[in-house]
């Protein structure tokens, strides 16, 4: 069969952006960014298991720049996506649904990971 | 009765009865994740230059080499359900979408098998 090629509802370019699909658009994003994390998770193991010569090539590279700009992103990726993924089981057993309780979670969600991975790249990776 | 019309269940547009499944699977590992993932961010924070020795001490640790195949294993789990969450809301044509999911499938379980390997092999080949 043929598709015709119909405008799609909903039109999300007519919407003014709002907390709750800001914010789920980023749980999906930042959950992608996490999956390429663990790449380089059972990267950094193999190198482990596969002896010391190949770790410390493993480790040279993982500890250059572009890997530590990398960290700093998955540091907020991470946070984020456990707040906000603890919001969405919270709303899963029926609570928190009322308009003010999700907004305001909503902005605790942002507040928590902005310090949470601040205060974690200060203390970690830098 | 079944309520699909004979075009959908030609077409196989019809409910494979999986859903729930899919649902409930994102949501238990997502529960097991947020110990898992805390441990293991500040376990990692802890190990300050990860030179070898100092990980491989830590991976030869019966609890850490626990944890860390639990972790291993749950994350793979949850970021293969959700990455095929979007593959299947995004990706429109069916070849596409077939392919980049088999891609996904495979990629997740071999970095599984990979990650609980690695964690076995150190954790079974520290010496004395």
């Amino acid at each position: 069969m043929d598709r015709v090629e119909r405008p799609l509802s909903p039109h999300l370019q007519v919407y003014r952006p709002q907390i709750t699909s800001v914010l789920s658009v980023l749980h999906r994003a930042t959950g992608l960014a996490l999956s390429l994390g663990v790449l380089v998770l059972a990267y950094w193991l193999i190198a482990i298991a596969t002896g010391e010569a190949a770790y410390t090539e493993a480790r040279a590279m993982l500890g250059g720049l572009l890997f530590k700009l990398c960290y700093l992103g998955w540091c907020f990726c991470f946070f984020y996506h456990l707040a906000n993924g603890i919001r969405h089981l919270v709303w899963d057993v029926g609570l928190g649904l009322e308009r003010g309780q999700y907004q305001l979670s909503g902005w605790l969600v942002v507040a928590f990971s902005l310090v949470a991975s601040v205060g974690y790249s200060l203390a970690v990776i830098f | 009765m079944s309520l699909v019309s004979p075009l959908n269940r030609v077409l196989g547009l019809v409910s494979a009865k999986e859903g729930a499944e899919h649902w409930w699977a994102q949501r238990l590992t997502a529960i097991a994740l947020v110990p898992l993932g805390l441990w293991f961010a500040f376990a990692l924070g802890g190990l300050g230059d990860l030179t070898y020795d100092s990980v491989v001490a830590f991976i030869g640790q019966p609890l850490n080499s626990i944890l860390l195949i639990l972790t291993v294993l749950t994350l793979s789990y949850h970021s293969q359900l959700g990455v095929q969450v979007v593959a299947d809301d995004y990706l429109h044509g069916p070849s596409m979408k077939a392919i980049v999911i088999v891609v996904v499938s495979f990629a997740h379980v071999t970095m599984a098998v990979v990650g609980v390997f690695a964690v076995l092999k150190v954790a079974f080949g520290t010496p004395g």
